[in-house]
């Protein structure tokens, strides 16, 4: 680890300009990711702007009927929060699926979005990782790669993005609000916040540096019933082989509306559109969540150790849609 | 939710200590934080180093730029294969005997050649920890790479039969004609299995605070064999072996990683005899996996002829084990084997296939660890062809005698085991069929597999001693690797002398104590355990000597052919004096006196015996039938292992070893990149070890067993039985669930999904 200097920011404006003003500095929170990587240099930040403290840590009602979730919700906070369970219980369930209780209790709502790939070739400075080292190869590509991605990767990259909670609010159509360092905010589509790797695996979200993450807002509850479903290695404490987070709204026998977001095939949270069209209007059928699965894999390419993740991911696919229609 | 059923009351001795569950001695101590770790102590002027591991596998340094990282601030030494105090050539390749390789020199930064990825290419020095991280990041090494050899089923071919197997075993046993009994038999199995790369991962790393103090040098770590520790260093720094003073009181888990010194300790030896100040070392946890041992992967072929009754008429056991291209190392694999079942043609055989990694080192359960994964998994399959219940075949081929040793069985108790846990477990409610037991969207299934461990003993002795206020001291060179060993020795103590625990004081882990084995093969409670029996023996002579010839003595003249100890009481025929009392009177500065066991393997008892532990494993699983999910569901093992010393600890040190067969079966792996020579999952993110949510409901039963040709306890050793077999019971549960055979470990969802049907919802 380098040394580093470190401020405690007094306001998200003064943050965002701290951060912009030096290249080499970079935001702080829970610490749960980057400390790791700092210690084993991969990321090598000489000052750090903590904004742990910033008042950005409630979840408010919005005037639409959503929840505004501040970027400094402890994880834990976010999963037990009543409302939170009550409306968008696909979302505590997807907290409650990641990491561990003493990482959820450090770990905030932003950092939890911007946390980065865990590729082991990526933690390995002697590895190729062109994520790490522009232009040094992937090393994943033709090496153990039995937990990377299967959609929207490329020759450069393969890695996934290893959030649950980001999965849920993919599903959620969360919105993202941000503040830039002149003191401008906007709001960004959970789906536009992540990039795929294509030519530049090292640039992975739409943020430009000093623009920090001051809030998600959660549109009111969508009709139908969530779930969100994580396929592991153990039964606590292993990041998703594949996710899946579902809502289905029924109207009798037919489903009305469906949507459904998928976690550790891709650099980012998949939301399965093609699936979801298919799905609206169908009959809640084994044949039409079948359908669906192999629909939401079709572009879907295994590299060797990952192949199994495309038919796991349409068997956890339909199984989840089965069991949100179930009771919808 | 655990459970305990023991029974183990009628071998209770008068004062009743010994078979008692006892809670452990050291555990305030450590529930408080007051149990000094390696790491943890503090010497004043203690400064702090770094390891820089190698990047590459093979290959030498061709350039080693270190001026930057000199100049960064608090650096107070950057050692290299350039400045390193001089040490003596590792030596030959091939696998060192014991003792040698205990005491062998394991020399570091010694040469400019690269064995092996993340090797020590140098040693930053700093005032604080931070300061030798961050210098460690600013040295520049060039390498002249060279190809290597990282793959172990391409290189079958060329595998070669070293002298013998870990332990000293032989590498091969043959007994009648295997390959004809093999090709006539009407029943039989062929079935190849494979096994991982495993890593130990104890709690606590090797970490290492050495200290100069003129030409003594004292080593604070963490051991499980100090006199090994102790020897290698004296080795590798070419001093006497009473200059070097190795403590290790407290150790955060070893499980075998800590039974030879590594680069901490070596490397803080050094540097603190060049700075002459107290040097800290730690290994980090990525840091373990390329420096501190593993278990190697293997390849495993089992072969299994029967007649129609399911008698076998042949066995064998080849085992193809990845080694180091510098020290050999063969794990016992098949060893076992050759005295579980009856069976007149017999063939186990050891083979080595070097690679440009680090050696293989013991590793819990070393040989039945990963040997029973495979042999207990062919049982089962041999049972299905046979349309045999597995415990029924396992009876039927039950031994009379060792089956290959021809010796007869200290105790046996492996069928009484399978009967005792088929009932408690409810194994007739196993369905045979695979595949047919099914609750909501879970398959479920049931299996069992036989234990074996071998008895060891190691040469160990101990010294008690007992003051005027009647207190016990005992102290030898053992370690309490997190089993037990204080509260034990303590009983034992308590138990021979006749005095409460509360007046027996147990000293470990400081070489300045009498030598012993140390922890390690399960020997430590037997070998330690009967040194300190025999320390406690002699005592008592001592005791009774003076009590009858000192004029002090209200016991003198008394006749000694009746004497006791019990309640705090010396009896001779019908006279009684209280311990403490007596002691006081005739001997004011107390008694003292040592105790020795030898070598098991040296004793007449070994010879005439085959001794070893049993048990039984029981495992429900069930499977996730969309996703392929493995999840326990509950456990049971019943053991026939001697005496239980303490039924607690030996409770813990059994679930223990059942956690690391759900390990080894379901997710333990570490992946060896066979272009980098590395280990890519290094680190307890990648490397899946069970957590609580893995672990089922577990139930331990010792059956009530006393082995008089053991040792003076007719104890046995349990710490790995728990291990052995614990995987092939998970593993033929997921048979049993799915009626998918997967024979290569860990069994993860991605090896069943191909054929686990698509069950209609």
């Amino acid at each position: 680890m380098q040394s580093f200097t470190y401020e405690r920011a007094a306001s998200a404006e003064q943050a965002a300009a701290a951060v912009a003003a030096r290249p080499d500095a970079k935001f702080i929170s829970g610490g749960t990711n980057l400390l790791d990587l700092m210690k084993l240099e991969i990321e090598r930040p000489a000052h750090l702007v903590d904004i742990s403290r910033l008042p950005l840590d409630r979840i408010e009602e919005t005037a639409a009927g959503g929840l505004r979730v501040g970027a400094q919700v402890r994880n834990s906070d976010l999963a037990a929060d009543p409302r939170v369970r009550s409306r968008y219980p696909m979302l505590t369930q997807a907290l409650l699926a990641g990491a561990s209780g003493q990482i959820r209790n450090k770990a905030s709502t932003s950092g939890n979005l911007l946390q980065r790939t865990r590729c082991p070739y990526f933690y390995d400075r002697n590895m190729p990782c062109n994520k790490r080292e522009q232009g040094s190869g992937c090393a994943a590509l033709q090496g153990f790669n039995r937990m990377h991605a299967v959609l929207g990767a490329s020759q450069a990259c393969i890695a996934v993005h290893p959030s649950d909670m980001a999965v849920a609010m993919a599903g959620l159509d969360a919105r993202i609000e941000t503040i830039s360092p002149g003191g401008e905010t906007r709001t960004i589509p959970i789906g536009d916040l992540h990039r795929l790797p294509e030519a530049t695996p090292h640039v992975e979200t739409v943020l430009s540096h000093g623009e920090m993450i001051v809030a998600v807002t959660l549109p009111p509850p969508p009709p139908g019933r969530q779930v969100y479903r994580k396929v592991r290695d153990r039964a606590s404490y292993a990041f998703a082989l594949v996710s899946v987070a579902a809502i289905v709204e029924k109207s009798g026998d037919r489903i009305r509306s469906a949507r459904i977001a998928m976690g550790g095939v891709a650099a980012k949270p998949w939301r399965a559109t093609e699936a979801e069209r298919m799905l609206a209007g169908a009959a809640a059928s084994d044949g039409a969540f079948t359908d669906a699965a192999e629909a939401a894999l079709a572009g879907a390419v295994g590299h060797g150790d990952n192949d199994f993740k495309i038919p796991l991911a349409k068997r956890t696919m339909r199984h989840t849609l089965a069991a949100a229609a179930e009771s919808a | 939710m655990t459970e305990t059923k023991t029974s183990n009351r009628s071998r209770e001795t008068r004062s009743g200590v010994i078979g008692r569950p006892f809670d452990r001695i050291d555990g305030p101590l450590k529930v408080r934080g007051d149990a000094t770790y390696a790491y943890e102590n503090t010497l004043e002027g203690t400064a702090f180093g770094y390891i820089l591991g190698a990047a590459v596998a093979k290959g030498r340094i061709a350039e080693i730029d270190t001026a930057e990282a000199e100049r960064a601030p608090a650096v107070l030494l950057v050692m290299t294969h350039r400045n390193a105090p001089a040490q003596p050539d590792f030596g030959p390749a091939v696998m060192p005997t014991v003792p040698e390789v205990f005491t062998r020199a394991r020399p570091a930064l010694n040469s400019e050649r690269v064995r092996y990825y993340d090797e020590p290419v140098a040693l930053v020095v700093a005032e604080t920890f931070e300061a030798a991280r961050a210098a460690a990041g600013l040295i520049k090494v060039r390498y002249d790479e060279e190809p290597g050899l990282y793959d172990l089923p391409g290189h079958v071919a060329d595998a070669y039969a070293p002298k013998r197997t870990n332990a000293g075993f032989e590498t091969d046993s043959v007994i009648g004609d295997f390959e004809s009994a093999f090709a006539a038999a009407p029943v039989k199995v062929d079935a190849t299995y494979r096994t991982p790369f495993e890593h130990h991962n104890p709690m606590e790393p090797h970490a290492t605070l050495a200290a100069w103090l003129g030409n003594e040098l004292t080593i604070h770590t963490s051991a499980q064999t100090l006199a090994n520790f102790r020897a290698a260093v004296a080795s590798t720094l070419r001093i006497p072996l009473e200059r070097v003073r190795i403590i290790s009181p407290f150790i955060g888990g070893g499980f075998g990683s800590k039974l030879i010194a590594h680069a901490d300790t070596i490397l803080a030896a050094l540097a603190a005899q060049v700075l002459q100040r107290p040097v800290k070392i730690a290994l980090t946890r990525q840091q373990m996996f390329a420096n501190a041992g593993h278990r190697a992967e293997m390849i495993q072929q089992v072969r299994l002829s029967t007649d129609t009754d399911g008698r076998l008429t042949g066995i064998a056991h080849d085992v193809w084990s990845a080694t180091s291209s510098f020290e050999e190392y063969c794990e016992q694999t098949a060893v076992f084997a050759r005295s579980l079942y009856a069976a007149p043609n017999r063939l186990t055989r050891h083979r080595l296939v070097p690679l440009d990694i680090n050696r293989g080192e013991w590793m819990r359960s070393p040989g039945e660890a990963p040997g029973m994964l495979a042999f207990e998994c062919a049982m089962d399959e041999l049972a299905e062809r046979l349309g045999l219940d597995p415990i029924e075949l396992r009876i039927r081929n039950e031994p009379a005698q060792d089956p290959e040793r021809g010796v007869p069985f200290s105790t046996r108790n492996l069928v009484a085991c399978m009967e005792e846990g088929a009932r408690r477990f409810g194994w007739q409610r196993r369905n045979p069929t695979p595949g047919s037991a099914r609750e909501g969207r879970n398959l479920i299934g049931y299996g069992m597999a036989a234990a074996i461990r071998p008895n060891y003993i190691g040469a160990a002795t101990a010294r008690v001693a007992i003051d005027r206020d009647g207190r016990v001291t005992a102290r030898l060179d053992m370690t309490d690797i997190g089993t037990g060993s204080y509260t034990i020795l303590t009983q034992i103590a308590a138990d021979s002398l006749g005095v409460p625990i509360s007046s027996i004081k147990v000293e470990l882990g400081d070489s300045r104590f009498p030598r012993t084995a140390g922890s390690g093969g399960s020997w430590g409670a037997a070998s330690a355990g009967s040194a300190l029996h025999n320390a406690c023996t002699a005592l008592k002579q001592r005791i009774l000597d003076a009590a009858q010839s000192s004029e002090a003595s209200p016991l003198r003249g008394a006749n000694t052919t009746e004497a006791s100890f019990a309640d705090g009481e010396v009896r001779l025929g019908q006279r009684s004096a209280s311990l403490a009392d007596l002691v006081r009177r005739i001997a004011p500065d107390g008694f003292e006196a040592e105790g020795s066991v030898a070598a098991g393997a040296a004793t007449q008892s070994y010879k005439a015996f085959s001794q070893h532990s049993y048990g039984a494993h029981f495992a429900e699983i069930a499977v996730d039938c969309d996703t392929g999910e493995i999840r326990m569901r509950r456990m049971l093992a019943v053991m026939g292992a001697g005496r239980i010393l303490n039924p607690k600890t030996a409770r813990s040190q059994i679930i223990g070893g059942m956690t690391w067969g759900i390990g080894a079966a379901l997710m333990e792996q570490t992946v060896l990149d066979p272009r980098y020579g590395h280990f890519v999952n290094h680190d307890l993110a990648e490397y899946h070890v069970p957590v609580n949510g893995d672990v089922p409901q577990m139930e331990v039963v010792f059956l009530e067993e006393h082995d008089d040709k053991a040792n003076p306890f007719g104890a046995k050793g349990i710490g790995e039985l728990g291990v052995c077999g614990a995987g092939a019971a998970v593993a033929n549960a997921i048979y049993n669930a799915t009626g998918v055979r997967v024979r290569e470990f860990p069994i993860t969802l991605d090896k069943l999904l191909p054929d686990l049907p698509v069950i209609a919802i």
